[in-house]
């Protein structure tokens, strides 16, 4: 087979593209500047589907398609913005909201959150579901960072960054539904891990204020990612 | 038949945050009792906890939108006290200055949009011409000076903070950003119109309060003790110092004492009818105890001001009663010479080379599990005391608030006032504005002082002892 046997060609929103077979519809849109909102995809990361924000319509099917994860195809029509694309995601970003203690104003990560940043991109102001309000606990006793379950909205980013890059597996996620919480280790306080090597990499991959360096005031947490594609490659590279 | 009554003003206008007022009649229509009820409850000192101590100064702040930096303040030196740091000159000289900018602001804002509409228009005003539009209509100079003067105190929180309400600069162990020569070059040129328009206010100020004589006796005229805090050559301090307790004779009753040990003389009584609760001097009991905190009783216990107009002001105003000054109607000559002060202090440091300075915070973890941070805030002494546990959570907190520490003051006041004004059984708009007039003139701030939640209004009634309400009086 030859290469430009695998090269496919489709369309988003109307203009025609072409990508490698392997690339997702996500990947493809981030590349020529298309805007899809997501926020458990992290460049450098697995994709796992899970926040749904990235939703896309696909003609010919009457399912939406999670775009961090769905691969291109040939002749494929996407569309990426659509009324009800914009209704859904914004029922999701509510939702998040109201799943736990969200309060912008005095969070560390106020202006540098990824979860701020789209509520204001997609119009939010109000929410129009009850909040649950639920008792979250803070886990400090780590020596470096904090984790605030109040502000995760369990992404999975953390369990994944820890997993596949440090590869250390510290976080995880234990509980189902509404009570899923990630945890380090077998759910003990983050200070008595023995598997963390305190590299910091969950709390800059964390789109929100959930963890954080300790010390910080509020708005002062500002996360730094650059370090993620490169660490992939090298590893890439070591396993290859 | 018996014929007491009870006269409840509800809510309380021009003042910041929900209260309002009852007052007890017997039945010849005298006024019997008068109490001051703060109807809002917030709950900071609850919600806090768990919280790590480093986001305590922003979230603090969000008690009150007038006065923020007051609360960033007091709560970023008690975090400091956590770290147990001695934060650089420079962050501490920009913390002085923030602090100043905000009493400026908030003494411009009581001064000439709450209380000026009273002292323009009289207290007899219609209700509905007594605010600022209607001061603009009979003197526009004075209601442009006023809002000018805001002005100035809000740009230079927001030059030195990013932003004018609730700026998250001030921080554990110093402030997060240095200040830039081009924003402290803007500050200063714009003191000298802020102290004009000072100057001009406080000569206008003493023309007019020749017309309020019989308010002057009854506005909270009575003897009690008076807290402040002062540096140690005994002048007026607003972001450091030692405590100084005087009392109507104008004797120390205690100096030198340390803000972290508050809680060895300071005393708080909740009362079933108030959410606001009352601090009392510990050493003297409740009530007796009671003492007024704020400009008045700043001015009162410092021996000086440090700058050239504002000590020449304060002699002045020291000769208005042979030892202290006792009538609260005074606090707005206080508020002014303060605010003379604080536009000439900023001055001085801004001018010191040492204030651009980029070493601005002093990093730590936290190496004390208490720490109590206490400042003068626009309205008094301000007390913020946190512990935390092993991990830096915050575990407790206890606020003191100036307004809490005037609680029983102004309940006092209220009662001279309606003694003085409130006759029979028809209530006068005039009668039940003076009412209000003295709660303004400590500048009450409830939503800090129940670290507490919404609108103000007012509503007065009559209220017999089988509770039939003989007359009612409602502003919208």
């Amino acid at each position: 087979m030859t290469a430009s046997a695998n090269v496919k060609t489709f369309q988003i929103n109307g203009r025609d593209y072409s990508a490698r077979a392997e690339e997702t519809i996500l990947e493809v849109a981030r590349q020529n500047g298309i805007f899809i909102p997501r926020l458990c995809e992290l460049e450098g990361l697995s994709t796992v589907g899970a926040c749904r924000l990235c939703l896309v319509e696909v003609k010919g099917s009457n399912r939406l398609l999670a775009s961090c994860v769905t691969r291109v195809e040939e002749g494929m029509e996407v569309t990426t913005n659509s009324e009800r694309l914009e209704r859904y995601r914004r029922g999701i970003v509510e939702l998040l909201f109201t799943e736990r203690n969200h309060v912008c104003s005095v969070c560390v990560s106020n202006g540098h959150c990824e979860l701020q940043f789209l509520s204001q991109k997609l119009d939010i102001t109000h929410i129009h579901y009850p909040y649950r309000f639920p008792k979250a606990e803070v886990d400090a006793s780590h020596g470096r960072f904090v984790i605030d379950h109040n502000r995760c909205i369990l992404c999975n980013r953390c369990v994944r960054v820890c997993d596949e890059i440090e590869g250390a597996h510290t976080w995880d996620v234990m509980g189902r539904g509404i009570d899923a919480r990630v945890i380090t280790d077998l759910n003990q306080p983050w200070g008595t891990s023995d598997t963390c090597t305190s590299c910091g990499k969950c709390v800059h991959v964390c789109p929100t204020g959930a963890l954080f360096e300790k010390g910080r005031s509020v708005a002062e947490m500002e996360k730094r990612r650059n370090f993620l594609p490169y660490l992939q490659l090298m590893r890439g590279d070591q396993n290859g | 038949m018996a014929n007491n009554r009870t006269i409840v003003i509800d809510p309380v206008t021009r003042i910041e945050g929900h209260s309002k007022i009852t007052l007890h009649l017997d039945d010849k229509g005298e006024v019997v009792d008068a109490r001051f009820h703060v109807t809002q409850f917030r709950g900071f000192e609850k919600l806090c906890e768990g919280r790590p101590f480093s986001e305590m100064p922003s979230l603090m702040a969000r008690i009150c939108g007038i006065c923020p930096v007051s609360h960033l303040i007091a709560s970023a030196k008690a975090c400091d006290a956590l770290l147990a740091v001695r934060i650089p000159p420079a962050a501490d000289k920009l913390r002085r200055i923030f602090n100043m900018a905000q009493i400026v602001q908030s003494h411009a804002l009581s001064v000439f949009h709450l209380s000026s509409p009273d002292l323009v228009l009289g207290m007899d005003a219609d209700p509905a011409k007594s605010n600022l539009w209607g001061v603009f209509e009979k003197d526009p100079q004075l209601a442009r000076d006023g809002i000018r003067l805001r002005q100035f105190g809000q740009q230079i929180i927001e030059r030195l903070g990013g932003k004018r309400i609730h700026p998250a600069w001030v921080v554990p162990g110093g402030v997060s950003e240095p200040l830039s020569q081009a924003d402290r070059d803007a500050i200063l040129y714009s003191i000298p119109e802020a102290l004009q328009i000072a100057v001009r206010t406080i000569s206008w100020f003493k023309q007019v309060t020749g017309s309020f004589r019989e308010e002057i006796a009854a506005f909270g005229n009575f003897p009690s003790l008076f807290l402040g805090t002062v540096k140690e050559d005994g002048s007026i301090a607003f972001y450091d110092g030692k405590l100084r307790i005087g009392d109507a004779t104008a004797t120390l009753v205690a100096d030198g004492l340390s803000p972290a040990r508050y809680f060895d003389y300071l005393g708080e009584k909740v009362e079933s009818w108030s959410y606001l609760k009352s601090a009392y001097y510990k050493p003297k009991g409740y009530p007796d105890g009671m003492y007024r905190v704020g400009p008045l009783a700043r001015l009162n216990v410092a021996d000086r001001c440090g700058t050239e107009r504002a000590d020449q002001e304060l002699a002045e105003f020291k000769e208005l009663q042979r030892a202290a000054i006792l009538s609260s109607f005074h606090y707005h000559q206080a508020r002014l010479i303060e605010l003379l002060y604080c536009i000439e202090r900023m001055e001085q440091l801004l001018t010191d080379p040492e204030i651009l300075s980029k070493h601005v915070r002093a990093v730590a973890e936290p190496n004390a599990q208490e720490g109590v941070g206490a400042s003068e805030a626009p309205r008094g002494t301000l007390f913020h005391h946190y512990k935390i546990d092993d991990h830096g959570l915050v575990r407790w907190a206890n606020l003191i608030i100036a307004t809490g520490q005037n609680n029983l003051a102004m309940n006092r006041s209220v009662l001279q006032v309606a003694r003085h004004f409130v006759r029979g059984d028809k209530l006068e708009p005039g009668m039940l504005n003076r009412v209000e007039a003295v709660i303004r003139t400590y500048d009450p701030c409830l939503s800090c002082s129940t670290h507490a939640a919404g609108q103000m209004a007012l509503r007065v009634q009559l209220v017999a002892p089988s509770g039939e309400i003989v007359d009612e009086v409602a502003r919208p």
